[in-house]
């Protein structure tokens, strides 16, 4: 497949992709019957490619998955949205302010079950991204995700979030109408929900602008998401006073799938396909489709009261550093 | 005697000058509003507010406990520590348990939260005061753990919860751990007020990122001094982002409260007669 966007890190498997492409359109047009041995060619670079990938992918660093997770062409909450849900009703407005296009939200029906849904979206292309502010919410999209919690709670339908952003928009609009006071909001509201509250951090978990969507009682990740205090870029400006120490600063703020499970601040890492998640959606919509469906089954037995003091327990535990 | 010690309540005058017998004589120390030169001891007397321009420096937490307790009395709150306080085995230009042996060596305190237990105005109360000398009064796990341990305390005691934040926000060094403190912090405060006692935040210089997004801005009032720093963002963060100035005032104690994020600023002075009279208010109901 070709990529629009390339990694840095990515660079010789896009070497690779593109002799194979070019190897396969020179193959349907001078050798249609595969005479001339090119199929075998193109099936030895298929296995090159594959498991350059594979090993790649198994190994990246922190930094290296901050870039995967940050990737354009990687799905998005629309696309989540989109392929796991029928019968979807997109919902506007804080009902206060007005429509905060960061994020996307709505009802729907999962598996038949009907749900609400909150995804911040970054957007397509340079316009997408402009007109969904790079999935960065002011204080409208906080309420507006209160907003639809109140709908879920009286109508008795559990909440699916999709995290993803760089973090709450920094503005001096969103200061004035309060942006903090619109995350800690959301953040109790989500630790009052009565109904279950299902989150998964697809791409970017970029700090309290993440953990207001977060406060679920289950929280999965995609293997080279990321999610984290602060930006490695912020970290590195701030601790090391170096924007050269990116990397450092992704290593040491232990911002990975992994670790995070280790932690136990995430519940389940959702596998991605070889080469992540951009290379193969579908793949990575069937298992986060599974991640959730099984999540649902476990929290439909509960009651209301488990599953608020469920959650509370989950966010209660972070106080011994025990990982 | 200059115009704020005159304006003392003569009982406050005295406690406060009992108190600050610990603080040097001859330490001058400079406004940073003004660049006014004062004695340590006669800012002390002035509750670390300038004699000269009225700027409202920082204090620390103890110093906060004191004064706003009546009599400055009150009982120290036991603080659990933390079991594995450095668990990502943090190291940037430093180690964290470097910057943490210093910090607790300097402040005397064993992170950045320290709780009391007293009486306001006869009211009882419990006061959780940040100290931003300790890490920035930045949210860790400790931290969460002493706003919890606050909260059970004034929920048993049946005392109003009163918080003192001056902090820049999560503690970077513990990674996802600080951003787990914010629910956790905001349980804290759920606890009180779900046996309806009061919680009253006085949001001090500065209170920005983590707390202000947390547990900062969901107090039942919302008090802060004057000239105060109060926000989510920072500064620079900002004006990066929209690459223009920001207007006068941005995000001092003022500017939230026209923008309706608080509800009173308060000379420090003032400060504990006014919490007196709230709480007063608030449980004669
Ligand atoms: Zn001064």
């Amino acid at each position: 497949m070709q990529l629009k966007f390339c990694l840095d890190f990515e660079k010789p498997i896009a070497e690779l992709e593109a002799q194979l492409a070019s190897l396969r359109s020179q193959a349907g047009a001078s050798d249609p019957d595969g005479q001339l041995g090119m199929e075998d060619e193109i099936r030895r670079l298929e296995a090159k490619v594959h498991k350059f990938l594979d090993t790649t992918y198994a190994s990246l660093s922190p930094w290296q998955k901050c870039q995967v997770a940050r990737h354009p062409d990687r799905p998005h909450a629309r696309r989540y949205v989109d392929s796991l849900l029928t019968d979807i009703v997109p919902l506007s407005g804080d009902r206060l302010f007005s429509e905060d296009t960061a994020l996307i939200a709505g009802l729907g029906r999962f598996d038949g079950t009907a749900v609400a849904f909150l995804g911040q979206e970054k957007g397509e292309g340079m316009e997408g991204r402009i007109r969904h502010n790079f999935g960065m919410l002011r204080p409208e999209g906080y309420r507006k995700a209160q907003r639809i919690m109140d709908l879920a709670e009286r109508f008795r339908l559990p909440v699916l979030a999709f995290v993803d952003t760089p973090g709450a928009y920094p503005g001096v609009g969103a200061e004035e109408r309060g942006q903090a006071e619109a995350i800690a909001r959301t953040i109790e509201k989500s630790l009052r929900l009565k109904v279950p509250m299902i989150s998964v951090v697809i791409g970017e978990g970029g700090s309290g602008g993440a953990i207001a969507l977060a406060t679920a009682n289950r929280v999965n990740m995609l293997e080279h998401a990321i999610y984290s205090v602060i930006s490695p870029e912020g970290c590195a400006s701030i601790l090391w006073r170096s924007a050269e120490k990116i990397r450092d600063a992704a290593d040491a703020l232990g911002l990975t799938a992994k670790v995070l499970l280790d932690l136990r601040v995430v519940d389940r890492v959702i596998t991605e396909p070889i080469g992540g998640a951009h290379r193969n959606p579908e793949a990575v919509l069937r298992t986060t489709h599974e991640a959730i469906a099984s999540d649902l089954r476990d929290l439909s037995s509960l009651s209301s009261e488990q599953v608020v003091s469920g959650r509370r327990a989950r966010f209660l535990q972070f106080g011994d550093g025990i990982a | 005697m200059n115009w704020i010690s005159k304006v003392f309540r003569p009982k406050i005058r005295a406690l406060v000058s009992r108190k600050s017998k610990d603080v040097p004589e001859n330490m001058w120390e400079k406004c940073p509003s003004c660049g006014q030169m004062s004695f340590q001891k006669e800012l002390a007397e002035n509750l670390r507010t300038c004699p000269h321009c009225g700027h409202h420096l920082r204090m620390t937490a103890e110093a906060r406990l004191a004064s706003l307790f009546d009599d400055q009395r009150y009982d120290r709150v036991p603080l659990a520590s933390v079991k594995r306080d450095d668990p990502l085995h943090f190291k940037d230009r430093e180690k964290y348990t470097e910057r943490l042996k210093r910090s607790r060596a300097n402040t005397g305190l064993q992170d950045a939260a320290l709780v009391g237990d007293g009486r306001i105005g006869g009211v009882p109360a419990v006061v959780f005061a940040l100290d931003f000398r300790f890490l920035g009064g930045s949210m860790g796990m400790a931290v969460g753990e002493a706003l919890l341990t606050a909260g059970k305390r004034a929920v048993e005691r049946r005392a109003a919860l009163v918080l003192v934040t001056a902090s820049g926000g999560a503690r970077m060094q513990e990674g996802i751990l600080s951003l787990m403190q914010m629910p956790r912090s905001i349980l804290a405060l759920e606890q009180v007020k779900e046996a309806d006692l009061p919680v009253i935040n006085i949001l001090a210089d500065p209170t920005t990122g983590g707390v202000t997004a947390s547990f900062g801005m969901l107090a039942d009032i919302h008090i802060s001094e004057p000239g105060a720093m109060i926000g989510f963002a920072g500064q620079r963060v900002i004006e990066e982002t929209i690459r223009e100035s920001l207007p006068d005032n941005f995000q001092r104690a003022e500017y939230l409260l026209d923008h309706g994020m608080i509800d009173l600023v308060v000379p420090r002075r003032e400060l504990a007669e006014t919490l007196a009279k709230v709480l007063r208010l608030l449980r004669s109901g």
